[in-house]
């Protein structure tokens, strides 16, 4: 005798401005949530890296050391360690608390657009313009690389980790994704350049966003269509996609100052929530709550469910 | 009897010691053996022999000191009181008994010498015995001569003696002349400083100035020259051990003097010591050191140091230095002719003084200098005898003051270095090459140098019809797309295409068949007729297969090398090499993944799988088992291929071990059902891997090129831009360029397309429907903005106009600042626009504002006078509220710069419409 289970909470879009940081840093490259959702880092493009509290809007740090805009960055597990990529062509690993670069790793020929740590943050995966993934040891001294991913053809635009996984997003119009495990690479191809690529939060999809203003759901297993998202535009810039917390709507930002959300099963447009005048520069999504963090014209906002109440 | 004995006795003579008798049964002695024999000196003591045996060398205590503690030394005396007899310590302070005894190094005994002997005596003796010594076999023997010869000398030499006659002297009637300057005695021994000359022995001889008329001197001694012929195997110039040198001789050795060394050598030989040089003492000689019974060491002292030698030239003797070439300065003053017979400097001996001077060096003046000439250099630009170019050039010419009547006049500046290269026959440089043409081989080149010439031609016939044909391609719908580029090709090729090309030579037929077709379309049939060359066996398909073919062939070959050289590169692996290392397995062709992407068909079709190896450290990072622990590779397999495989370039479904095999090979069996019978061009190519055949190379090398540069959006506009910068040839090859991009879509992607799609069995017209579905979707593709641009005026697209409708677009592309030329730059996508470019624009904007506010202003004025002079008596009211509107727009405007400072948040997208709004 079982109890039906309980509805799950209808989800709930972030539709709500509750913070907004003025981050100072000039045009922001990225805001990225930390692992469990409690602080965020923004990259300028001053060179610098800071760490806020976005719920409550105070600025934690800043981190300088890069020798020219910040163009993504990835805190690891244990918020310990930062990890952030440049204009520059090098990935920084930095130390939280003192705010020192631990270390910089050279060897990408190109700006550095994305990075990301790996679960337990011992390898950093970099992608950059050179069209190289590069996967850097962040426990031995080398200098190198531990590998180099150079099936791309052209720039890498977005990576995405998950367990076994390497996804890549490449400007030359494929999704790729490295099965450690089985040691296979898959190859998608989209056609349009991609310009962020992520993983559904049950790893079954993976969604990508191209420059045909269009967001693809693929399987992951068999790269077939499972959805397909128009409706923002996204032809010039390189804009991030997101899931939402519950897999239930996919997310994008726009050129034309909004964020689109659409449910994901149905593919219909659910929130077109403006968010300023200029193009949306990045877009997080907390990992636990209908939590969005929008970096446009110089600023962080954050965005929650109608029924939050700041206290 | 006993007496005669005893006589008998007395005769013998017994030479040694006799041994004792032998007593009965005594057993003979044994020998000392030879390790066991002793040496002992004179007073007993043991003499070691120095390393001889004993493997070392042990001078020293042994034989020479006497006592362990070293040397004894001397008792000290306080000089204080005995300062005036300083001793000088000589050599033979330091030598041993035996270097004074008889036979030692500086034998000290008396020998037999004759009392009376003068030591010019001596030297005679000594020249003698030195002659001797170095001619005896063995070196130094004749010293025991003097032990032998006669002590008395002999009675010719008492006589001579008597008559006055001394040693040293000649022997003849005395001389009334200068006497030549003899030299200090050499053989006096002067330790420590030396004495003032005056003071030196047979002074008498040398002091004296004034010279009596009655003094007669004796002649001189007459050397006698010693002929005897070298016979030993010494070196030249090899003493012996000579002791009378290590005390009384003079160290001439001790100088080598590199000038005058062998004279120095033979001097000695015959006996004349000289002793010019600063005489230093000290025992020299190959024998020092060296025991009695060894046999020559190595001269281990001997230290041969540059001090030895002379650095500088210098002044033989200090008298007569001008020998030879002579110090110039002696002469230097001197001018011309009559330097010969100032020349008062020493002759060499063989030489005379010329009579007569030589005739004077004739000077030849400069060249004078043409009246034209300018003294200083400037490049000229190299000029290309052309059409377009000949104004230029004879401006050029004549800025330069210069005429070249034409190339066959050149002069050898107007020769390019390749010109000058073939001239003086050099080899050619290996570098970047400049065209497509270095790649080729040499048939190709000329193939294709025809080609060039017979499309120039074309060009100039019809320069004008090109850009509309262009746009019209490009806007051409997928249907009759095949058919318009068909069209186009009976015009342009029309007189291109030689019959020197053989794309097709493997098969012969279908070569005949092309040239056939090649024939007609130049004399201007429609291609549509041209159906009757085709193979009638073939199935229609096959027929329109191979139509196409031709056309494309026909079209490539009609292609410039400029268009492709642009898309070579120089070649990554060396020539030599066969073999080249590929990835094993490549991503697909584009082609059919674009179709499927556009019909939405994701999953098999857009798919590529790959065998992965990950680093091994990857795996342990992620903690993941390595998929392949046996496997030393990273990254994707590579496998060794035919570098001008077709292969290398086409992707070709290979059995792999990967997870899709089965269905590949089902596919293949499917495809094997499908394929026709008849073969086709690549069927050829894939049963023989033709290495030589450059054109399936081009046309799949150009595609792979073609792919890449469709890719990003960004380089298309980029291209137009240059595109427009450029002259009008350049257009023609871009637009030729886009024609190629287009028939340069394989044929393959239909194979590609049933392998694909085996599953859902597709008829061969829904394929070439495919085919030409394509079409549009690449020029869609190049860029929607170039695509209005071609829209918007098809004559030219060029990069102003796709900015002016970017612009135009909206928002997002406003900021036309720095940042988003450096973003254009680059490829993929642009960075979002950064927030200060924002703000620039926002001031332009404001700028833009207040203009447009003034400009209201203005209107607003206008009216108002208007106002003014119809309604007077409202004008105050009027004044009062444009004063009021016009300090709310200083308002607004002010509070917009304020916020801008306080924030930098503001307004930085706004558009010059939403501020006219406001």
């Amino acid at each position: 005798m079982a109890f039906p289970r309980p509805r799950p909470a209808r989800p709930e879009l972030p539709r709500q401005r509750v913070q907004t940081l003025q981050c100072g840093q000039g045009a922001v490259r990225a805001a990225r949530f930390n692992a469990d959702g409690n602080y965020c880092l923004t990259c300028g493009s001053d060179k610098t890296l800071k760490l806020w509290n976005p719920h409550k809007g105070t600025a934690l740090r800043t981190y300088q050391g890069h020798g020219y805009e910040v163009l993504d960055a990835a805190g690891s597990f244990d918020n310990s360690q930062i990890c952030s990529g440049g204009a520059d062509k090098a990935v920084a690993l930095w130390d939280v608390t003192t705010g020192q670069v631990v270390r910089k790793y050279r060897g990408h020929a190109g700006k550095v657009n994305c990075v990301q740590f790996n679960e337990e943050a011992t390898v950093i995966v970099s992608g950059s313009i050179d069209s190289t993934v590069r996967c850097w040891d962040c426990r031995s001294r080398r200098p190198d690389p531990i590998q180099v991913l150079d099936e791309a053809k052209d720039g890498i635009s977005s990576v995405k980790l998950s367990a076994h996984e390497i996804l890549t997003g490449s400007v030359d119009g494929r999704v790729r994704r490295y099965d450690l495990r089985t040691g296979q690479l898959f190859s998608d191809y989209i056609g349009s350049p991609i310009t962020s690529v992520c993983f559904s939060k049950d790893g079954q999809c993976v969604l990508a966003a191209s420059l045909d203003s269009t967001l693809r759901l693929l399987d992951k297993d068999t790269g077939e269509l499972l959805g397909e998202y128009t409706g923002h535009r996204s032809t010039t810039y390189r804009l991030d996609c997101v899931l939402n917390e519950q897999d239930t709507h996919v997310g994008c930002a726009s050129e034309d100052g909004h964020v689109y959300f659409w449910d994901l099963l149905e593919g219909s447009l659910a929130l077109s929530l403006p968010v300023g005048q200029g193009v949306v520069q990045s877009l997080a999504f907390h990992p636990r709550l209908p939590c969005l963090l929008v970096a446009t014209q110089g600023q962080v906002t954050l965005w929650r469910e109608d029924t939050f109440q700041p206290e | 009897a006993v007496e005669s004995s005893d006589s008998e006795e007395e005769d013998l003579v017994s030479y040694g010691s006799a041994l004792q008798p032998l007593q009965e049964g005594e057993r003979i002695k044994k020998p000392v053996p030879l390790q066991e024999q002793t040496v002992k000196d004179a007073k007993g003591r043991y003499q070691r022999f120095h390393g001889a045996f004993t493997g070392g060398f042990s001078a020293g205590y042994f034989n020479t000191v006497g006592t362990k503690e070293g040397w004894t030394p001397s008792a000290f005396v306080s000089s204080r009181q005995k300062r005036a007899d300083r001793t000088t310590l000589g050599p033979e302070d330091f030598m041993d008994e035996e270097d004074l005894s008889e036979f030692g190094i500086a034998p000290k005994d008396i020998t037999t010498t004759d009392d009376f002997a003068s030591k010019a005596k001596d030297r005679i003796k000594e020249k003698a015995r030195q002659i001797a010594g170095v001619v005896a076999p063995i070196p130094g023997t004749t010293a025991f001569d003097d032990l032998i010869g006669p002590s008395k000398i002999t009675v010719g030499v008492e006589l001579l003696r008597k008559m006055g006659w001394k040693e040293g002297q000649g022997i003849g009637p005395r001389v009334k002349r200068k006497p030549c300057r003899q030299k200090p005695d050499p053989t006096v021994k002067i330790y420590g400083c030396a004495l003032p000359p005056g003071l030196s022995e047979g002074s008498e001889d040398e002091e004296d100035e004034y010279q009596p008329e009655n003094v007669t001197f004796a002649p001189k001694d007459v050397m006698p020259v010693d002929l005897t012929p070298k016979e030993n195997v010494h070196g030249l110039g090899y003493k012996g051990l000579d002791p009378s040198q290590a005390l009384f001789g003079a160290s001439g050795r001790e100088h080598l003097n590199l000038f005058t060394g062998g004279s120095e050598e033979t001097s000695n030989l015959l006996g004349d010591l000289r002793h010019s040089k600063g005489r230093k003492l000290g025992i020299t000689g190959q024998a020092f050191g060296v025991g009695a019974l060894e046999e020559e060491d190595d001269d281990i002292y001997a230290t041969d140091t540059l001090s030895k030698y002379d650095t500088v030239l210098k002044d033989e003797e200090p008298g007569d230095g001008l020998y030879g070439w002579t110090a110039p300065k002696q002469y230097k003053s001197k001018k011309g002719p009559e330097r010969e017979f100032k020349y008062i400097g020493k002759v060499l001996a063989g030489f005379s003084l010329a009579s007569k001077s030589s005739a004077p060096i004739k000077i030849y003046p400069p060249p004078s200098l043409p009246r034209n000439y300018r003294p200083f250099h400037y490049f000229r630009p190299v000029i290309m005898a052309g059409n377009e170019n000949c104004h230029l050039q004879k401006a050029l010419e004549e800025s330069t003051g210069k005429l070249e009547s034409g190339p066959a006049h050149q002069s050898r500046h107007g020769l390019n270095a390749a010109q000058r290269r073939e001239q003086l026959g050099e080899t050619e440089l290996k570098g970047p090459a400049p065209s497509i043409l270095e790649y080729l081989c040499e048939k190709d080149r000329e193939r294709l140098k025809e080609v060039k010439q017979a499309s120039e031609q074309q060009m100039k016939a019809k320069p004008v019809s090109q850009p509309s044909s262009n746009s019209r391609l490009q806007s051409a719908s997928p249907e009759d797309a095949a058919l318009k580029w068909r069209t186009l090709l009976e015009g342009q090729l029309a007189n291109a295409g030689s019959s020197d090309f053989k794309p097709f030579a493997k098969n012969p037929e279908k070569q005949k068949r092309y040239e056939n077709f090649v024939k007609s379309l130049k004399q201007g049939e429609k291609v549509d007729t041209l159906e009757r060359f085709l193979d009638p066996n073939m199935t229609e398909w096959e027929r329109g297969r191979e139509q196409e073919e031709f056309c494309r062939a026909a079209m490539f070959y009609r292609s410039s090398n400029s268009t492709l050289s642009s898309r070579f590169t120089r070649a990554k692996y060396e020539d030599d090499v066969d073999k080249v290392e590929v990835p094993r397995d490549q991503e697909n062709d584009i082609d059919d993944k674009e179709t499927a992407v556009k019909m939405k068909m994701f999953g098999k079709l857009t798919r590529d799988t790959f065998e992965w190896h990950p680093d091994k450290l990857l795996c342990r990072r992620f903690n993941v088992r390595d998929p392949y622990p046996d496997s030393s590779i990273v990254g994707l397999p590579k496998v060794k291929r035919d570098k001008y495989s077709v292969f290398n370039f086409l992707t070709v479904p290979e059995p792999t071990t990967s997870v899709t095999q089965a269905t590949k090979e089902k596919i293949q069996e499917s495809n094997s059902l499908n394929k026709p019978k008849k073969s086709s061009r690549w069927d050829v190519s894939d049963k023989e891997k033709e290495k030589k055949d450059s054109i399936s190379e081009f046309i799949s090398l150009a595609r792979s090129k073609a792919d890449t540069q469709k890719q990003p959006p960004a380089p298309a506009t980029e291209e137009r831009g240059t595109g427009t910068t450029e002259s009008v040839p350049t257009v023609v090859a871009d637009e030729d360029k886009n024609q190629e991009e287009e028939s340069g879509r394989p044929p393959m992607d239909l194979f590609k397309a049933i392998f694909v799609s085996s599953s859902d069995e597709k008829s061969s017209s829904s394929e070439e429907e495919s085919d030409e579905e394509q079409q549009p979707t690449t020029s869609e593709r190049q860029s929607e903005t170039t695509k209005e641009a071609d829209i918007a005026d098809s004559s030219s697209s060029n990069l102003q106009e796709t900015a002016t409708t970017t612009t135009g677009s909206g928002i997002s592309s406003l900021p036309t600042s720095k940042q988003e030329l450096d973003a254009a730059e680059e490829f993929g996508p642009k960075l979002p626009p950064a927030f200060s470019s924002g703000r620039f624009c926002k001031h332009l904007d404001r700028k833009e504002k207040h203009r447009k506010i003034r400009e209201r202003h203005k209107t607003k004025k206008e009216r108002k006078r208007k106002k003014e002079k119809k309604k007077k008596h409202k004008k105050q009211k009027n004044k009062g509220k444009h004063k009021n509107k016009k300090s709310e727009k200083d308002s607004s405007s002010d509070t917009t710069d304020s916020s801008d400072s306080l924030s930098d948040m503001d307004t930085t997208g706004l558009s010059p419409k939403e501020l006219l709004r406001r």
